[in-house]
């Protein structure tokens, strides 16, 4: 059955039609064309899919399009800022967070999920906050890295 | 992966949902035990009512003799509650210790204990809480005793086209003194074992205790005989190393590919002796 939804999607409202069934990471990459959002295990694990909604990190993968209804979404497309790049890109860059980037958009969304509630996260608290996200290349260490590289640049851009 | 075809009302009211839970329509709380086996097609339900964004059912209420959860808070919201790490440390304890911070910001309590997986963290915590579980159907409400929810693997109390709405923990001297440790299966993080414990101390000596297990058997179940044989005794080392030793003589050790029946219920063992070590050292 279709169903009416209206979604705020990196500042942007669609309004359209959906089925019932269609998954939100579905929704981001085949009716918006937003494919910065992966699927990585299409099975709830790996965290490729990790988009925000309504500000908080969750698994695109395993929630409906029409349960974000009435919700605002970012996506990795929607982290920078007419142009420049969102701190946790740069410490990705800067630090080499990422080999294949498969996992990089989920990782960089969990990232800013925890900075926002934990400004001045541990070595510790990172590794913990990503215990839903999977990297294949990586080791982990480079981006445990990036994202304490984001938290000095944003505390800086704050004091 | 795409679930088969079904239609999708979303309720603003219990009333509401009520109306809407007719033959072949199931509940959607927060989706992640749901929508994994709607994609893997072990359940294709013709209707999904989604209570999701009923404000009543996701409320924390802080009341005289009792703190209420709303079945549609979610993990995160019960980890991030301060009148809960207050007069029940367990609850925070268990709820950060589920699945990963995404899969806590979707899941909510009333669809973990409603899908009642063997595995699940908050069918043990809520025994060890003496909880009551307020269940709403079409011919009004009912309160069940957590001790008389869970009923064996994957079932529970609640009757077809029932919403459970609430759960309500006692504010009591155990709650304020409890633990939740938990062995992670290490790729799903579900727990191999988790033990919730509650002790209430008076002078030097365990007054009351209640423990709850989860993942040993088919559905969670309370030690009673860790209990009792604690009862009246210091909480120390050796009295606790003699009342574990009854830990698993009421059910029956699951086996799986994880954990063989002899290596889940030593763990078990060692899971409520860490329990209770930390109540010891707490006090
Ligand atoms: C990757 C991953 C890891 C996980 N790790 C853990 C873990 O470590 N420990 C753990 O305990 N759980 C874990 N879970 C499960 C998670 O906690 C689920 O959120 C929970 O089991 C179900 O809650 P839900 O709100 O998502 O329910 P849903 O999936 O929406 O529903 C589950 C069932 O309950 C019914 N239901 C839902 N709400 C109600 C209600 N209020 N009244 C009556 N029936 C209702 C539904 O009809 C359905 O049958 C994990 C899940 C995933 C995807
Ligand atoms: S694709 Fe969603 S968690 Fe792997
Ligand atoms: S960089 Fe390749 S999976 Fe993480």
């Amino acid at each position: 059955m279709a169903n009416n939804i209206s979604i705020t999607v990196n500042g942007k409202t669609h309004t359209g039609e959906v089925e019932a069934r269609t998954l939100l990471v579905d929704y981001l990459r085949e009716h918006l064309s937003l494919t910065g959002t992966h699927i990585g295990c299409d099975t709830s694990s790996c965290g490729a899919c990790t988009v925000h909604v309504d500000g908080k990190a969750v698994k695109s993968c395993t929630m409906l399009a029409v349960q974000a209804d009435g919700c605002e979404v970012t996506t990795v497309e929607g982290l920078s800022t007419n142009g420049s790049l969102h701190p946790i890109q740069e410490g990705f860059r800067e630090e080499h967070g990422l080999q294949c980037g498969f996992c990089t958009p989920g990782m960089m969304m969990t990232a800013t999920d925890l900075l926002k509630r934990n400004p001045n996260p541990t070595e510790h608290e990172i590794r913990e906050a990503l215990e839903g996200n999977f990297c294949r290349c990586t080791g982990y260490h480079n981006i445990v890295k990036s994202i304490q590289h984001a938290a000095n640049k944003m505390n800086e851009a704050t004091a | 992966m795409i679930p088969t075809s079904f239609d999708y009302k979303k309720a603003s009211s219990v009333e509401e949902a009520l109306g809407m839970l007719g033959d072949d329509a199931q509940i959607l709380g927060g989706g992640h035990s749901l929508i994994p086996a709607l994609k893997l097609r072990l359940n294709a339900p013709g209707t999904l009512v989604d209570i999701s964004k009923i404000d009543s059912l996701k409320v924390i209420r802080d009341n005289e003799n009792s703190i209420t959860i709303g079945a549609g808070v979610t993990h995160a919201e019960i980890a991030a509650s301060d009148v809960l790490a207050q007069h029940c440390p367990m609850m925070g304890q268990a709820a950060n210790a589920i699945g990963d911070i995404q899969v806590r910001n979707r899941g909510t309590i009333g669809g973990s204990i409603a899908h009642a997986d063997p595995a699940a963290d908050w069918p043990a915590v809520l025994l060890a809480t003496d909880a009551n579980v307020i269940i709403q159907g079409k011919n009004g409400k009912r309160t069940v005793d957590i001790d008389q929810f869970f009923k064996g693997f994957f079932e529970t109390a609640l009757e077809e086209g029932e919403i459970i709405t609430t759960i309500s923990i006692p504010k009591t001297a155990f709650n304020r003194n409890s633990t939740y440790v938990k062995f992670k299966q290490p790729a799903s993080r579900f727990a191999l074992v988790g033990c919730a414990a509650a002790v209430e101390m008076d002078g030097g000596s365990v007054k009351s205790a209640r423990i709850g297990l989860t993942g040993v058997s088919e559905y969670a179940y309370r030690a009673t005989g860790v209990e009792n044989a604690l009862a009246g005794k210091a909480l120390n080392a050796d009295t606790i190393a003699s009342a574990v030793s009854g830990v698993t003589d009421s059910v029956d050790v699951m086996s799986d590919h994880y954990a063989s029946e002899k290596y889940r219920s030593h763990l078990a063992h060692v899971f409520v002796k860490r329990a209770l070590m930390n109540l010891s050292y707490s006090k």
